[in-house]
């Protein structure tokens, strides 16, 4: 069968304002919307641009906005989206845009880079690894498994009114360390969530949860940091 | 306009094995990684079973030893691992999981809250670290955070393209630095430096069903074999057992080692016949022939009777969902299987290279040249090699699951602190004033061409031709076929276009010098096909079945040869604690 996808276009080096293009494509209900774009790449149109490496929801490259839902292109499948209408293909929002479907995410890696996000301790183990219980394991291991992906954040209507909040994927990064058993900067890092800019910005809206390609209860984890922060004397 | 960088040391490739040497660096030397994409989106995120290290955290069968890892690794080479490099690996090997669990690597514990570790292929311990089955992505990011740590310098989203490489006074070859471009706006950069690290990872992108990302184009195999340097070993490329089908994502080992089993049409668990002590945790290798024997008797799954099922829903589905939550998405999302309570489709798929950039035994420095007495005699100075892109020669002629990520940061780390230990000896180099003009050119020529192939026609016909004659089983006549279509290709890559004129983001122009590459070394994983007449580990020839020990006891070192075939010769293995044997599992 044929679906039309109406793709996103604007190259700032060549193009005045952005435009949408139509790309007619031969699909199965099991066609991987990745491959779609890679089909149109190769065999209708080389200069249509998008990030992807791994192809399989792991490497987080191909965070876009499908029919106004943030989703990775290759995590999506022909039967999950409506074609009964041209499927809109758009770049995320609110990360300017490079060239089509390729946004500049330095924005999103900064807010990252802010909660210091990274194993500290004042000292490791003589011998053998820090000893974790089965639990403690548990309370972190979902958090870490962000793929940087950028698709809450951008869907974030907090984020989208106030560029300098932290956003969920920065607050869930903060969180993984936060509550790792073997970290030693948790009230630095619970000082930076606490500020303006942090925890409180978030109203518990969901977007995020629903955004999230690795299913990830994002806005569980914040609302456990809010506790966390209002229940520690910083 | 060129833009002039320099850095002590530039790291090329920002997976596991190059961000672990810049770890191991940033303290003490000012080194640059650069990486054609954002570092966590590198390949090594995608690994999802585990790190093999003689840990004996579990001992269900046994204490473990660096010795049984020793052996096992060899044994799993088939006799062609270095038995020196196998040995300082498997000695290193838990000491460098512990660094990464104190740097934050969130491991899977056990109930004493010591690492969990699980079975895997061809180890005859329980030696696995895991995190559930993200195991490459948690290492991955841990390793990465700590980088940002050490404020390690990041050139994200550069392409390099060559090495620049001069001749030393002593005769050997020097490193002075890379050249390359930034992706965002197709401006050419050069980087000078005292050592490089080629950590460029692998390249299964040259076949048309890999678990590979679409990032994994060989680039640094590419630049070697461009520069008249040797490729090591490039016949043994591993087809791991369970590819989901039809699309070869990669279905984890670890489904095997948490209790899976493979059957046939008739429901029967065939590993019994190929492997009856190891069953389905047998080496990659034998898994993947007796996969495809069962298809070619007829006794393959589905319409087309062309793969086989993975069974797991027997251990029940909490154990699934805890220990394999991704394997059970990537099931349900791309075939509509529900794991828990139906098998897994799966075919083998095209997944590690084990050759890759000689290097020497004990530095990691790559290897330009071997004498006639079969040892390495001239070296490109203060050029290493780490992971995937290089081959040490650590897994030889089939590599065990799991030792590739003790791989990366066991040799990532000796790379790091053998350039650290010479760092001071080293002059800062000079460069030539040509340097660059070569690169510069090259893009100019691809986007000023308006009649030609596109790139995406030549990479596919490229990719077809190496399953059609390399894949799982191979023979003379199909070689020599895709040989004779690779070379051809080659020619047909001078007349190459790219639609996209833009010098913003130009995706096709860095597929299009990718495809350079990967014509390159596809050309060298032919000639060491063709070349070994022997079977051995995943080098499997219908027409040469046996180990031929008296003949191919040896590494291929493949050359290129312009408008000739590639040059070979042979280097020695070295053979230290464990004879060659029969190998049975």
């Amino acid at each position: 069968m044929k679906a039309t996808f109406k793709v996103y276009r604007y190259d700032p080096e060549l193009d005045s304002k952005p435009y949408y293009k139509d790309y007619e494509v031969e699909v199965e209900p099991t066609s991987i919307l990745l491959d779609v774009l890679n089909d149109i790449k190769w065999h209708q149109d080389g200069g249509l641009t998008f990030r992807r490496s791994c192809g399989h929801a792991i490497c987080g490259s191909c965070g876009m906005t499908i029919n106004n839902q943030n989703r990775l292109a290759c995590q999506t499948l022909v039967k999950d989206v409506d074609i009964s209408k041209p499927v809109k293909i758009e770049p995320l929002k609110s990360y300017p845009v490079i060239k089509d479907l390729v946004v500049d995410m330095d924005k999103f890696y900064n807010k990252m880079f802010k909660v210091k996000p990274y194993l500290y301790n004042e000292s490791t183990p003589v011998a053998g690894e820090f000893l974790q219980s089965i639990e403690d394991q548990q309370l972190i291991e979902e958090a870490a498994s962000c793929i940087w992906c950028g698709c809450c954040t951008s869907s974030c209507p907090s984020f989208w009114a106030d560029d300098d909040y932290l956003g969920p994927a920065a607050l869930l990064k903060a969180y993984r360390f936060i509550f790792d058993t073997r970290d030693d900067l948790k009230e630095e890092r619970l000082r930076i969530v606490n500020d303006a800019d942090g925890v409180w910005r978030c109203h518990v809206i969901f977007n995020c949860v629903e955004a999230c390609p690795r299913e990830i209860n994002i806005t569980e984890f914040i609302s456990r940091l809010k506790t966390k922060v209002v229940t520690t004397k910083l | 306009m060129v833009q002039f960088h320099y850095h002590d040391v530039i790291v090329v490739g920002a997976g596991l094995a190059g961000t672990r040497a810049a770890v191991e660096l940033a303290p003490i030397a000012d080194v640059a990684v650069i990486s054609k994409v954002f570092p966590t989106r590198s390949h090594s995120t995608t690994a999802q079973g585990g790190a093999a290290a003689a840990l004996s955290n579990n001992t269900k069968k046994g204490m473990d030893s660096w010795l049984l890892h020793m052996f096992d690794t060899v044994k799993g080479s088939d006799y062609l691992g270095d038995q020196e490099v196998i040995e300082y690996f498997a000695k290193e090997a838990p000491k460098a999981i512990l660094e990464m669990e104190h740097w934050g690597t969130p491991f899977s514990r056990m109930p004493n809250g010591k690492i969990a570790q699980r079975p895997f292929g061809g180890h005859q311990r329980d030696r696995i670290a895991y995190s559930a089955d993200r195991s490459g992505h948690m290492l991955l990011h841990a390793l990465f955070e700590q980088s940002v740590r050490l404020n390690v310098k990041y050139y994200s989203e550069f392409f390099v393209m060559d090495l620049i490489i001069d001749d030393d006074d002593d005769g050997n070859k020097v490193i002075r630095g890379v050249v390359g471009y930034d992706i965002r706006t197709s401006e050419l950069h050069i980087w000078q430096a005292k050592a490089v690290v080629l950590a460029t990872g692998g390249g299964g992108r040259i076949y048309s069903t890999t678990s590979n990302a679409y990032e994994y184009t060989g680039d640094g195999y590419g630049m070697i074999y461009r520069a008249g340097l040797p490729l090591q070993d490039m016949e043994f490329t591993q087809f791991h057992p369970t590819g989901l089908y039809p699309l070869g994502i990669l279905i984890t080992e670890g489904v095997r080692g948490e209790g899976g089993m493979l059957l046939n049409s008739k429901g029967e668990r065939f590993m019994e016949k190929y492997a009856p002590d190891f069953l389905d945790l047998a080496p990659r290798d034998v898994t993947s022939q007796a996969i495809y024997t069962e298809i070619q008797e007829g006794r393959g799954v589905g319409p087309k009777k062309d793969h086989v099922y993975l069974q797991i829903h027997h251990i029940g589905r909490d154990n699934i969902l805890s220990k394999l939550p991704d394997i059970w998405n990537f099931a349900m999302t791309y075939t509509g299987v529900d794991c828990t309570k139906e098998p897994i489709p799966v075919m083998p798929t095209m997944h590690y290279i084990m050759g890759g950039i000689p290097t020497d035994l004990h530095s990691g420095m790559v290897v330009a040249h071997v004498g006639e007495d079969g040892n390495p005699d001239q070296w490109v100075n203060n050029l290493y090699a780490a992971g995937e892109a290089a081959c040490e020669s650590l897994h030889g002629a089939n590599r065990l699951g799991a030792n590739s990520m003790s791989d990366t940061i066991v040799f990532g780390r000796r790379v790091g602190k053998h350039i650290y230990d010479s760092l001071k000896d080293i002059k800062t180099p000079d460069l030539n004033e040509d340097v660059g003009v070569e690169q510069e050119k090259k893009m100019k020529v691809i986007l000023d061409r308006t009649e030609g192939e596109k790139v995406s026609k030549i990479r596919e016909e490229l990719q077809d031709a190496m399953w059609a004659g390399s894949s799982v089983f191979r023979e003379e006549a199909k070689l020599q076929g895709a040989m004779k279509i690779v070379k051809d290709l080659q020619k047909r890559f001078n007349n190459v276009i790219v639609e996209d004129k833009s010098p913003s983001f130009n995706m096709e122009l860095k597929e299009a010098i990718e495809l350079e590459n990967m014509l390159n070394y596809a050309e060298a994983v032919l000639a060491g096909c063709d070349f070994r007449k022997e079977s051995r580990g995943a080098h499997s020839r219908v027409d040469y079945k046996k180990r031929n020990d008296d003949e191919f006891l040896k590494h291929t070192m493949i050359f290129k040869q312009e408008e000739k075939e590639p040059a070979i010769v042979q280097r020695n293995v070295s053979i230290t604690r464990f004879q060659p044997q029969e190998r049975r599992y």
